[in-house]
């Protein structure tokens, strides 16, 4: 962290986007996390993701549970809708407020431990009703907040700070959500944002649960010789698979990739995620074998990163399946919303 | 590109811009924050050092420091630092005693000085140290030169030159008041001193040869003749209407004189465009804000006189062509036009004279009777003979002149020791880190927003009483308190070490100006376009890191905008960036003999 907040002061040559607001409005406030952690680099993507895409800051909802990723919610879009909720229950109150108001964006902000841990319920229970949110794990592989113990995302084999190793296989959530039947599946790191930006912005923009799990090494307590989570070990464990670009409704592709290597992925309302394979033979769009792919790393070693399996899933979203009506229910007619005794006993009257 | 090189004195030297512009190198950020701190004294002796003349300078100096102000890229107005210097000489305590020793035992060498101005007082002030018996020799018969002559004591009141150069005079100076020198070589021959430093500025203004010129001169003035006059008290009142003729800072002070003589109506007659002035934009203003009123695209036909009496000027209104560049490159006369006027004042120029120095002493003129001087060492074609400010190469400015002093002084000591001058020392920059601890620096990072203070003047009412009111009231406690906080202390540099950097992306985030990006090397004019924000300001040299241990990127900075929060060090969990403060050493000749 800083002792000073960030001066107001910006570059003169800064750009505006379509809403005419900077990158630095989209700011929140000032971070307590260490400094150099990876969570922080994060927050700074989805600034510039959240910019790109002249997203309404009023448009947003984010959303959290508890620990050092579940601070971040704070640090970035100061003018959004926000919700720090108990540790590992975030999804739940993510679904209720979708459930009540479709037309926001929700990011859900959560961490290793508290997805992986306690929330893994909750987390698998997002995935299966297909929850229309970007939710992006920032994996650490330690609990941060409590002095570095190894979370449920620890590789075997990895070093501790004092020394210890990890023996118990981890939850992987790329597999997880794969196996579960997500929709939208990435791996992205924090150092590398070029990568990642475009993966929130397609992730905003996906009609359904779309899933980053981000490697966000703990400078204070993983960032050491023999994690696997260091920035070290994983930009030398790391492979690009799939390049996701997110294309608006209403900007043409411009196709300056060779025929055949990008795969248009259609959303809702007519905006595109362009997927360009970096890996020779990986179909992001073949959910088996994009599962064998993944798992064939992990068994090396190694992080496979990009958007690594998109699909549409429009039809098993859960305001698509439960057939839910359009309108928010903030837009309800008070009346309609709250029919009155009188009607409570019609209801009733039926089950009599 | 090339790692660059932060141990050259001048990489740093230039990130800190209000000194790179300074040409004395005044060390802007650090006195500017012993003003923050109360201590004045100490503030006045940074001063001292590079300038000299910190009161006088702190009044009236031309502040090249001010446009390259940072501040003034990053926001609207750069900071106040002239009016923050007078404020240091302003409350400044005794100083003289924290001066360097005049040695009683002296080394035998003896210095003339012609001139009792800027460049000679400097002169003395860095060789009296040394042992040197110094002699200047001044026409008139008090001491400041154009300093004292040419610019009006509403902007620079006469006690403030005689404290600054009375703190000179008293190291021991031999000052011949009232003695012109009329022969070089009289003074080459007669005199035995080992060398002669010529300081006697550029006294000659420029004449205007129009029809009727000889038949008005009893109402047409020279400038600086006529600012001198007044200066003098033989001038003391003015016509009702006055024209001047130049749109330079001399004409500026001598509209603002006439109002002070009794002029009511008084307009500055500009050929050009407003573009085109050569005045200060301060010197403009300051005069507007007194009524004057600055006529453009007029350019002077002739002298009306009637009954052998001026009666005002005929000009031709011009029009001009101007290119996307901004240069003039068509004129026409489109109409005539009579101003009428009691009084005309030539302001258009000045020039250096030299016909007290015979043509057969070794000393070379060029075609345009200027000495053929060497630009560094300041030495004229005859061995011995130096020459500095506006003597040396034509009129500039009293800190040009201040720094002509130190460098030949410089080459005088050399001269005097039987060494070559050319063999000077190098500039050099020594670094210490700001930390104090974890995000402790022992300087104020924070930004601050406030807008730049104005200084308070006396009233439009009151300052026409007297010609001896000082305008400018100087900075209150408040302004002071407020204008401090606004340098961005560009002095302590952010310092980068790639073997610590872990590329966590850390500083990039957290810079709120995109100074930084980590990115595949390249060459300059494409590394310029691939940075966070472009790097658009070529004279600013990008800082360019070795190779970064994971990925083999550079670390590159843009200096351009930095404001120096050193937030990209607080935010740094390796502390591969660090805030330092860069000294700049920039010798003098106290520092030539200290390192013999």
């Amino acid at each position: 962290m800083t002792y000073i907040p960030k001066p107001k002061i910006a570059h003169p040559s800064l750009p505006r986007n379509e809403l005419g607001l900077t990158r630095r409005d989209y700011e929140g406030s000032l971070s307590t996390l260490c400094a150099g952690c990876g969570h922080d680099s994060i927050t700074a993507a989805i600034i510039e993701a959240s910019w790109g895409i002249s997203l309404r800051p009023e448009n947003l909802v984010k959303l959290s549970g508890i620990g050092c990723s579940s601070k971040t919610t704070a640090y970035f879009v100061g003018g959004a809708h926000g919700f720090n909720s108990v540790h590992g229950r975030m999804p739940s109150i993510a679904m209720g407020a979708n459930a009540a108001n479709r037309d926001l964006y929700y990011i859900g902000i959560s961490g290793d431990g508290d997805s992986l841990s306690i929330g893994l319920g909750q987390f698998c229970h997002a995935i299966r009703r297909n929850t229309d949110m970007l939710y992006i794990i920032e994996n650490n592989g330690v609990y941060g907040l409590t002095k570095g113990q190894f979370s449920a995302s620890a590789d075997i084999g990895t070093k501790a700070k004092k020394g210890e190793v990890n023996q118990q296989p981890p939850i992987d959530p790329v597999l997880l959500a794969m196996n579960l039947g997500a929709g939208f599946v990435a791996r992205s790191f924090s150092g590398d944002k070029a990568q990642l930006v475009p993966l929130i912005q397609a992730g905003l923009e996906y009609p359904g649960f779309a899933l980053i799990d981000v490697l966000s090494p703990c400078v204070t307590f993983n960032d050491h010789e023999g994690s696997t989570k260091s920035y070290q070990y994983t930009r030398e464990h790391y492979e690009p698979a799939v390049a996701a670009d997110y294309v608006p409704f209403q900007r043409e592709i411009k196709t300056d990739y060779g025929a055949g290597e990008a795969v248009p992925v259609m959303l809702h309302d007519g905006s595109r995620v362009l997927l360009r394979k970096l890996t020779e033979g990986y179909d992001p769009t073949d959910a088996h074998a994009a599962y064998d792919s993944v798992q064939q790393h992990i068994a090396r070693g190694e992080y496979l990163t990009g958007l690594l399996h998109c699909r549409s899933t429009t039809d098993t979203e859960f305001h698509a399946l439960n057939r839910s009506p359009d309108q928010p229910l903030n837009g309800v007619p008070f009346g309609k919303l709250v029919p009155g005794a009188k009607a409570l006993e019609k209801v009733l009257a039926r089950y009599r | 590109m090339a790692v660059t090189d932060t141990s050259h004195p001048d990489y740093f030297h230039k990130v800190v811009d209000c000194q790179w512009a300074c040409p004395a190198h005044t060390d802007v950020p650090e006195y500017i924050r012993l003003i923050a701190q109360g201590r004045f004294t100490d503030a006045y002796l940074v001063n001292r050092r590079s300038n000299v003349f910190p009161g006088i300078l702190g009044r009236v100096c031309d502040r090249p420091c001010e446009p390259a102000c940072r501040r003034g890229r990053v926001e609207e107005k750069p900071v106040a630092i002239c009016r923050l210097k007078r404020v240091a000489a302003d409350h400044k305590d005794e100083f003289r005693d924290r001066l360097p020793p005049i040695p009683t035992q002296k080394n035998g060498k003896k210095i003339a000085c012609i001139g009792a101005g800027c460049a000679s007082l400097t002169v003395a002030n860095d060789l009296m140290p040394l042992g040197y018996e110094v002699t200047i020799f001044e026409q008139f018969a008090i001491a400041g030169g154009l300093m004292r002559t040419n610019i009006p004591s509403f902007r620079l009141p006469g006690p403030v030159i005689d404290e600054e150069v009375a703190a000179i005079v008293d190291m021991g100076v031999d000052l011949r008041l009232g003695h012109r020198i009329e022969s070089m070589r009289k003074l080459l021959e007669e005199e035995g001193f080992d060398a002669v430093f010529v300081g006697s500025g550029a006294p000659k203004g420029k004449e205007l040869n129009l029809p009727g010129r000889q038949e008005g001169a009893a109402n047409i003035h020279i400038g600086i003749t006529w600012l001198e006059s007044i200066a003098f008290e033989h001038v003391k009142s003015v016509g009702e209407t006055v024209l001047i003729i130049g749109v330079g800072n001399t004409a500026m002070d001598c509209c603002r004189s006439s109002l002070r003589l009794g002029a009511k109506s008084v307009k500055v007659m500009a050929r050009k465009p407003r573009q085109f002035f050569k005045a200060s934009e301060w010197e403009l203003e300051d005069a507007e804000a007194e009524s004057v009123e600055i006529v453009i695209n007029r350019s002077p036909k002739c002298f009306v006189i009637e009954g052998g009496k001026l009666k005002g000027m005929l000009f031709d209104v011009m029009e001009y062509e101007v290119d996307a560049q901004g240069r003039i490159t068509g004129e026409r006369v489109t109409a005539e036009e009579f101003l009428p006027a009691d009084d005309v004042i030539l302001a258009i120029g000045q020039e250096n004279a030299f016909p007290w120095i015979e043509r057969d002493l070794g000393i070379e003129f060029d075609k345009w009777e200027v000495p053929k001087v060497d630009a560094v060492t300041h030495e004229s074609t005859r061995p011995g003979v130096f020459f500095g400010g506006d003597a040396a190469f034509g009129p500039k400015n009293i800190i040009w002149s201040v720094e002509h002093g130190h460098q030949a002084a410089i080459s005088i000591h050399q001269y005097c020791q039987g060494k070559p001058a050319s063999e000077r020392m190098a500039p050099g920059v020594n670094l210490q880190s700001r930390k104090m601890g974890m995000h402790e620096w022992s300087y104020n990072n924070d930004y601050s927003g406030i807008e730049r203070r104005l200084v308070p003047h006396v009233s439009l009412k009151e300052r026409f009483k007297n010609i001896d009111i000082e305008v400018e009231l100087g900075f209150t406690a408040e302004q002071v308190v407020a204008e401090v906080q606004r340098c961005l202390n560009c002095d302590v540099q952010t310092v980068f070490d790639a073997k610590l950097c872990i590329e966590c992306d850390a500083c990039i985030d957290i810079c709120p100006v995109d100074c930084l990006t980590m990115t595949p090397d390249g060459v300059e004019a494409d590394l310029r376009t691939r940075l966070k924000a472009p790097a658009t300001n070529v004279t600013q040299a990008l800082y360019v890191s070795e190779p970064l241990k994971h990925t083999g990127r550079v670390m590159v900075k843009d200096e351009d905008v930095c404001v120096h929060c050193g937030l990209c060090a607080e935010r740094c969990p390796t502390a591969a960036w660090d805030m330092q403060k860069s000294w700049v050493k920039w010798p003098h000749a106290i520092d030539q003999e200290v390192a013999r």
